[in-house]
């Protein structure tokens, strides 16, 4: 069976990225899917030499073709999502149109323009990618500017990832997840196996934590938890680390604070494939959790 | 006048930035925060009661004893959430984006709406900032018609402020559409900068103004400010990096209590930032 752990975090910012391509490094043979799909960062520590690239369409977008619109303002009357634009005109008609940034693609418009007016096509929303790295496959993505449906497409990059481990003998897929606890977070942990909570020792950290705990068990997941940067409040680490243990979850260890671990960003490395301390605080990580 | 902080990168110190400047208006001033999912500025501002309010969205229920399986609504609904798998309509709130489209089309008038609780709006008070902060419910992925809520609440004749989501899809999108200026947190490092340059594709696309502050001066590289110059994107603000800003913020303080000559370079930022969103809103059609 192939077995999936997703690494999130609830507050953005904790060291998702930095830890899960460590993790995936110390895993040997292990399948990397990076669901953070608008801003997607893995590829900068894990250089992908792409294999196949593919359009993600998702969804339609209305849009007014000028010459058709009577300016009757139905489309307005029955968008319920503020995308329509009237803007007023001296010489005749107000002028309609739709902000795609707006539009959510339900149709409405289209449905009741009485001279069909309204264009309605796929949208593109991004693409997805399979690449392989140094340290194993791939599956990535990168949701179009300003788009909808980032919950879709994480779904998608996970299915292809499953697909992938299957074809070619992986039996363990690490996902970077998103930050949040909403539609894309949601769409990560969906089927998973086991989750790994990376949280910092600060006020958010601990808020955000309970939240996103709370969503583990909602969807009745086993959870790890980790704390990033201990050493900047020790006592909040402690705090953190009870209350996790409450509500179920698993401690699996400590990272400290450590300047190395930006450095080994910058280098384009993980933390691991460097000797920096923190290092030996990931693979005591990892040993938790294999 | 409206100022929104945003950044690509989660954890860059959009919160930090939101409170302290905050800090710098004495007149009143309305905080929102739209990180509805990890919503974190009520956590820096001590407030005394609080006022809540439920936030709902319309789902449609189907009358049974109406519906004949005409299939009209599941042929209209482009999200999957209203399926006809035997003789009645069966709806799936969880897909459903409250368009109202099922409801209309519906030719027997068998699909009514009720109100699906989503979250939370709760507003306080401490001293002159009114603090506005959407809570969605775990569990639930509709975000952005609660961040709507959120930003609907406000009172235009008041200077607002607004904590932004990070990442650059559509809850981001949601809470930065209509303010005046944008304020784009990053860190000089090499994720910092590659999530600032999807976030400035994303405020560029929407045709709204904005700048960039780089927080954690020190710790990566100078390629967010070569960017900067290069896109010709005004640099607001650096702030150094500075483990006593990190440990006040572990505590649920000021940045600028703990390190107190931020505190003129803030009302700096705040004086620059009426300037150029008055330039922005004058500009606007």
């Amino acid at each position: 069976m192939i077995r999936e752990l997703v690494v999130i975090s609830g507050k953005g910012g904790t060291g998702k990225t930095s830890l899960t391509a460590s993790l995936a490094f110390l895993a040997g043979h292990a399948l990397v899917a990076d669901c953070d799909v608008d801003a997607a960062d893995l590829h900068l520590l894990l250089p992908p030499r792409i294999r196949e690239k593919q359009p993600f369409y998702s969804s339609r977008e209305a849009i007014i073709r000028p010459a058709d619109c009577i300016s009757c303002g139905l489309c307005l009357a029955y968008c319920r999502f503020d995308a329509v634009r009237m803007k007023g005109s001296a010489s005749g008609p107000a002028l309609f149109s739709i902000d795609p940034a707006a539009c959510e693609g339900c149709g409405l418009c289209v449905h009741y323009c009485p001279t069909g007016a309204i264009d309605f096509p796929e949208r593109l929303c991004g693409e997805w990618m399979i690449s392989d790295t140094r340290i194993g496959p791939m599956v990535h993505a990168r949701l179009g500017v300003a788009a909808e449906n980032s919950g879709k497409l994480v779904s998608l990059v996970r299915r292809q990832a499953r697909e992938l481990a299957e074809k070619e003998g992986y039996n363990l897929i690490i996902t970077d997840g998103p930050p949040g606890i909403g539609c894309p977070v949601i769409a990560s942990l969906t089927g998973a196996n086991q989750v790994l909570v990376v949280t910092e020792p600060t006020v958010s950290g601990e808020h955000d934590l309970g939240r996103v705990l709370g969503l583990a068990r909602h969807f009745d997941l086993p959870a790890a938890v980790c704390v990033n940067k201990w050493d900047l409040n020790p006592e909040m680490t402690e705090c953190i680390e009870s209350k996790a243990r409450l509500s179920g979850a698993q401690i699996v260890g400590r990272i400290r604070y450590d300047p190395g671990v930006t450095q080994a960003m910058m280098q384009a490395k993980s933390v691991v494939e460097t000797d920096t301390p923190a290092a030996e605080d990931i693979r005591a990580v990892w040993e938790q959790l294999k | 006048m409206i100022i929104a902080i945003a950044s690509g990168k989660g954890g860059t110190g959009k919160t930090t930035l939101a409170v302290n400047l905050a800090q710098t208006y004495k007149e009143p001033l309305q905080l929102l925060d739209c990180d509805v999912e990890e919503p974190n500025l009520h956590l820096f501002l001590p407030a005394g009661a609080i006022e809540e309010e439920v936030i709902t969205v319309p789902i449609p229920v189907v009358d049974e004893t109406l519906c004949d399986g005409c299939r009209a609504c599941s042929a209209f609904c482009e999200y999957n959430a209203i399926i006809v798998p035997k003789q009645v309509a069966l709806v799936f709130p969880e897909l459903c984006h409250s368009c109202g489209g099922c409801m209309l089309v519906c030719p027997q008038r068998a699909i009514k709406e009720r109100d699906q609780r989503i979250g939370v709006i709760r507003r306080s008070r401490t001293g002159n900032i009114q603090l506005i902060q959407g809570l969605i419910d775990v569990g639930v992925s509709a975000v952005p018609p609660l961040i709507h809520a959120v930003k609907k609440g406000v009172n235009p004749a008041l200077p607002i402020l607004i904590d932004a989501p990070p990442g650059t899809s559509c809850p981001v999108v949601t809470s930065v559409r209509g303010a005046d200026y944008v304020i784009l947190v990053t860190e000089p490092t090499p994720f910092g900068l590659h999530d600032l340059t999807l976030a400035v594709d994303m405020v560029r696309s929407l045709g709204l103004s904005f700048g960039v502050v780089v927080n954690r001066m020190g710790i990566g590289d100078d390629r967010v400010q070569e960017f900067c110059r290069r896109e010709k994107i005004e640099l607001l603000l650096e702030i150094p990096d500075d483990r006593r800003i990190a440990e006040a913020y572990s505590r649920g303080q000021m940045a600028c209590e703990a390190v107190p000559e931020l505190r003129s370079r803030l009302a700096a930022l705040r004086e620059r930032l009426e300037t150029l969103a008055a330039h922005a809103a004058g500009r606007r059609p």
